[in-house]
């Protein structure tokens, strides 16, 4: 029997089994509070999805409000809060990006989990009226010999790729990271960016009694319940595969229709709020476009086009189907509005409409199955200001001694470029569409990706992610802003101006203390950094409860930068592009080997404290490299990071097949200028005829600039250190992958 | 120059290069852009539409028409604006099908063969050597046999079968247009990237020349001689 208001209201005080939904004894009394009753079960399934930790935010929101008070600048049009930020762009354009997690579905399913967290993040970016115009996925999986990363590895970067490339998008850019912590727990996070014309942009708010709510795409089935209250807000136990269930599929086809049509319909100015349907469905929709219209709301369940006619009121609104929006319209567009997705081929159903007064009710056959205050729902979830406390390992870590430090040699650069972190990602991002749409200009293994905007001006945009987990652990406040400055240093290497962050913080359970220290540690760093970089947060994403069997995962957060060129003509590659020119070595190299790609990959170390952060240094090191760039005094420019001067200089002699005599500065020990991770540094190529004036320039700004050799002839030679031939070194750096999971394609 | 408005007899000449749209086409806008480059007036063309507006060529471009769920091309074969295409197409009108256009055409049986699962079972994207074999037919005048050129490859469905009579015949008749060079990517019999019918209008190419005509987005500019080559046909 359907459990309608009125019987709610004929039993008010029977219980309800809310435990089993995730919800808590003082939850479930406010629920009764509001409703003056006890909830219906459609009721209770739609407080235990918009309350849950996926939705809701409740512990990390009183972190997060931090990054409300960093000065917007004058280009965001949409800030958080909404789907995902608005950032104006000039020449009438603006640019939609957000990073997103699809961690725990991924795990249970990788192939249908990778493309569906595509797919939810792609319609976060249409909702706002943009076209969406590349991905970029920053993935991390355990070791990767482990069996289980062969288990999930090959699924999920498929799914990336069979839903991305399907939808006509192309990847550009993300990472490729291995450490055990992620055994049991990988993280897929999915970036989205559209561009709109200024006055496309829309909003989510149901506003207009009378209006329609429109049902568009998919129809909905049994796939996807439970997936944000239960998979995306809990920690796996052993038994973590067998949720198979709650995990959505994923239909790409559909979705690339559904952007057409409402392309088409934004177009034509007959959209007057929009809402995805993600995580938590028709239910999310429904309350967040009528708390968002502060309107009221009728919506007839029973109208919604079903997969299996035996799902009832409870299952329809907790489906997470993928490849659906909802669209509020005025009855006059409405047939406009079906007409356009007749001709896509997309299912359009009038569901509902707006109404006066302030409830969302929602009917079953003409019975009402939910009455209520949608903001209740939407704005007045819990709020909970977790107990923190430092790990109490942490003092230990940051005390451990580091290996003691060898000679720097042929055999330990090979070593190092062929650790899975350090290797080439050929063997995976051969298997995305990089070019499609044909405006990529940058794409892997670049710094950042670069995508043209205009044809006519040549406006272009960059984008990089970045996060080292192993940073964050030592020290979540510096981690977190390692990840921020690595980002923004990679977006100016391409010779754009880093104007905008998202965010995507991946960490463990915020029931645990010490879990919930890293966070609010690295939230502030974040956000005290992103304020003196003047890159504002415009949205993004929290994933808790990323652990296994009890141990979280090395808190992750994942930064992406977006920049601004005004030509992309200008961008600066990262390889090397002619013989001859003068390669220079910006900012300083201290002895930092604490948590480095050499501790872990050669010694399995992680300890110590991470690089030094000096966000002024990154200021005046991303202004040369604009500058640079603009003045056309760049032929390549690198940042250095994971493995230090030896990886930059291994994958910019790599990129276009050019070579490279180095003599290192005495200042150091090789070793040490090899392979330090310190941060605010870049590696660059000059045309000897601008060589003077380019130094002149760091001068000017006092950047320390050192000149370390020139590029020349076929191999990497590295004066009194090493010499190695690049078809030596590019076998090294290729072969890791496809020897763990399978040869390149055609090889 | 080439393409655009040409004198050559006097007269203004303005070809008109059709894009089909199909339901999950992605490379439409791409090849628009690489006739436009080209020199030629671009007339968007909708699969529902049986009408061909007047174009002078065709472009099937590619993508996942219909995701691609059944076999590739198979459902696009039977779109409204199929029958006249094949019947242009038949009468000699150059048509190039790149990708899942190269699929549509075969399930149209405008061109012999077939398009199956890459044989590594991967999707792959990379930037292609290939070696043209024939410089014969409407779209690769620009080219000379043997020259070896680089445009991107990007396909889950490209490895190209066929019988071994069929085979023999193709590369008997030279209407093998172009191998792959240095590495299949996906297993294509006889290395094969691409073929055209017997009078050499119809041309089917797995990899994708619209993106390689312009330095900034491509691996160089070797794609536009498809498309400057049919210009230049179309004049003559």
């Amino acid at each position: 029997m359907i459990d309608t208001v009125k019987n709610a209201e004929a039993t008010a005080t029977d219980g309800l089994p809310y435990a089993e939904l995730g919800l808590q004894d003082d939850e479930y009394a406010k629920i009764v509070e509001i409703l003056g009753r006890r909830p219906t079960q459609s009721e209770l399934a739609m407080y235990s999805i918009m309350w849950s930790e996926h939705c809701s935010y409740k512990s990390s929101k009183v972190h997060l409000s931090q990054f409300g008070k960093i000065p917007k600048g004058d280009r965001m049009l949409v800030g958080m809060g909404e789907n995902a930020g608005v950032v104006d762009v000039g020449e009438g354009l603006a640019v939609t990006f957000k990073v997103e997690s699809h961690n725990h579905p991924s795990y249970v399913e990788p192939y249908q989990g990778a493309a569906t967290g595509i797919g939810g993040i792609v319609r976060d970016i249409l909702t706002m009226g943009a076209r969406p115009v590349l991905v970029m996925d920053p993935l991390r999986f355990g070791d990767a010999d482990h069996p289980d990363t062969k288990r999930v590895l090959p699924g999920i970067v498929a799914g990336v790729g069979g839903y991305g490339n399907c939808l006509g998008l192309p990847n550009v850019g993300g990472e490729v990271v291995f450490d055990p912590s992620y055994q049991g727990n990988p993280l897929v996070n999915a970036l989205c960016l559209g561009v709109m014309p200024v006055e496309r942009i829309q909003l989510s708010a149901a506003k207009g009694v009378g209006n329609v709510v429109v049902l568009l795409g998919a129809k909905t089935g049994r796939d996807g319940i439970g997936g944000v209250s239960v998979l995306a807000s809990a920690t796996f136990e052993e038994d973590g595969p067998a949720n198979r269930p709650a995990v959505q599929v994923g239909d790409p086809f559909t979705e690339k229709l559904l952007i057409e049509a409402c392309l088409e319909m934004f177009d034509a100015k007959l959209v007057e709020g929009i809402q995805d349907l993600g995580g938590a469905g028709l239910t999310c929709a429904l309350t967040e476009t009528s708390a968002a219209g502060k309107s009221g709301m009728v919506a007839y369940l029973d109208r919604v086009p079903l997969r299996e006619a035996s799902m009832d009121p409870t299952e329809v609104l907790a489906s997470e189907s993928q490849e659906r929006m909802l669209a509020i319209v005025t009855p006059d567009s409405l047939p406009e509005v079906l007409a356009i997705a007749e001709k896509w081929g997309v299912l359009a159903t009038a569901i509902g409409e707006v109404t006066t007064g302030d409830r969302l009710k929602i009917l079953w056959h003409g019975e009402a199955v939910v009455d209520v205050p949608p903001g209740s729902l939407a704005d007045d979830g819990p709020v909970y200001h977790r107990p923190m406390v430092r790990p109490a390992d942490l003092d230990a870590l940051n005390n451990a001694p580091l290996p003691d430090y060898p000679e720097a040699t042929k055999d330990l650069l090979l070593k190092m470029i062929s650790s899975p972190n350090l290797c080439s990602k050929r063997w995976v991002v051969e298997q995305y569409d990089r070019i499609v749409m044909g405006n990529s200009v940058l794409a892997w293994p670049e710094d950042a990706g670069v995508v043209r905007l205009s044809e006519q001006t040549g406006l272009g945009v960059a984008l990089a992610t970045d996060g080292n987990g192993r940073y964050t652990r030592l020290d979540p406040f510096a981690g977190a802003q390692l990840a921020l400055a690595e980002a923004y240093r990679n977006v100016a290497a391409t010779g754009a101006v880093p104007i905008a962050v998202t965010d995507c913080l991946n960490f463990g359970s915020p029931e645990d203390p010490e879990v919930m220290w890293q966070f609010a540690e690295a939230t502030r760093g974040l956000a005290e950094a992103c304020a003196f970089l003047e890159t504002p947060v415009t949205g993004g994403n929290v994933s808790f409860y990323n652990s296994t069997a009890g141990t979280p995962i090395n808190p992750t957060p994942v930064v992406g930068v977006l920049g601004l060129l005004d030509d992309v003509a200008r961008r600066t590659p990262m390889g090397f592009q002619d013989q001859g020119e003068t390669l220079l070595l910006l900012g300083d190299t201290h002895d930092e080997l604490g948590g480095s790609e050499w501790a872990w990959s050669q010694h399995r170390h992680l300890g110590g404290v991470p690089p030094r952060v000096d966000l002024a240094r990154e200021k005046v090191l991303a202004e040369v490299l604009v500058s640079g760039s603009r003045d056309g005094m760049l032929s390549s420019a690198h940042d250095l990071s994971d493995g230090g001067l030896a990886q930059a200089l291994v994958e910019s002699a790599l990129a276009k097949g050019i070579g490279a005599r180095i003599v290192l500065p005495e200042t150091q020990t090789a070793f040490v200028q090899l392979f330090s991770e310190s941060a605010g540094r870049a590696l660059v190529s000059v045309p000897r005829s601008e060589e003077l004036r380019f130094t002149e320039m760091c001068n000017v700004r006092d950047l320390p600039v050192t000149r370390i050799g020139v590029t020349d002839g076929t191999a990497l030679e590295i004066q009194d250190v090493l010499t190695v031939d690049l078809d030596e070194l590019r076998t090294a750096h290729e072969a890791t992958l496809p020897a763990l999971f399978g040869p390149l394609a055609g090889t | 120059m080439i393409g655009g408005c040409w004198r050559g007899t006097g007269r203004v000449v303005q070809v008109k290069i059709g894009v089909v749209t199909f339901p999950g086409s992605l490379d439409d806008r791409d090849a628009q852009r690489a006739a436009r480059l080209a020199g030629a007036e671009v007339t968007p063309l909708w699969h529902a539409d049986a009408d061909l507006h007047d174009v002078d060529a065709v472009v099937l471009p590619g993508g996942f028409s219909y995701g691609d769920y059944l076999r590739c091309g198979a459902i696009a074969r039977f779109a409204q604006v199929m029958p006249t295409l094949i019947d242009a197409a038949n009468g000699g009108m150059p048509v190039l099908g790149i990708c899942n256009g190269f699929q549509v055409l075969c399930e149209s049986h405008l061109l012999p063969g077939a398009l199956t699962r890459n044989q590594h079972l991967h999707f792959v994207h990379r930037d292609q050597p290939l070696r043209v074999a024939n410089n014969t037919t409407a779209w690769t005048t620009a080219y000379s046999v043997d020259q070896e050129i680089t445009i991107p490859v990007k396909n889950g469905e490209g490895c190209f079968v066929a019988d071994q009579k069929t085979l023999d015949a193709l590369e008997q008749e030279g209407r093998v247009v172009a191998y792959y060079a240095q590495g299949n990517p996906n297993g294509s019999l006889r290395d094969i990237a691409g073929i055209t019918n017997e009078r050499g209008n119809v041309l089917g190419l797995m990899p994708h020349p619209e993106h390689a005509v312009e330095a900034l987005t491509g691996p160089g500019t070797d794609g536009l001689g498809f498309f400057t080559s049919v210009l230049k046909e179309l004049v003559r």
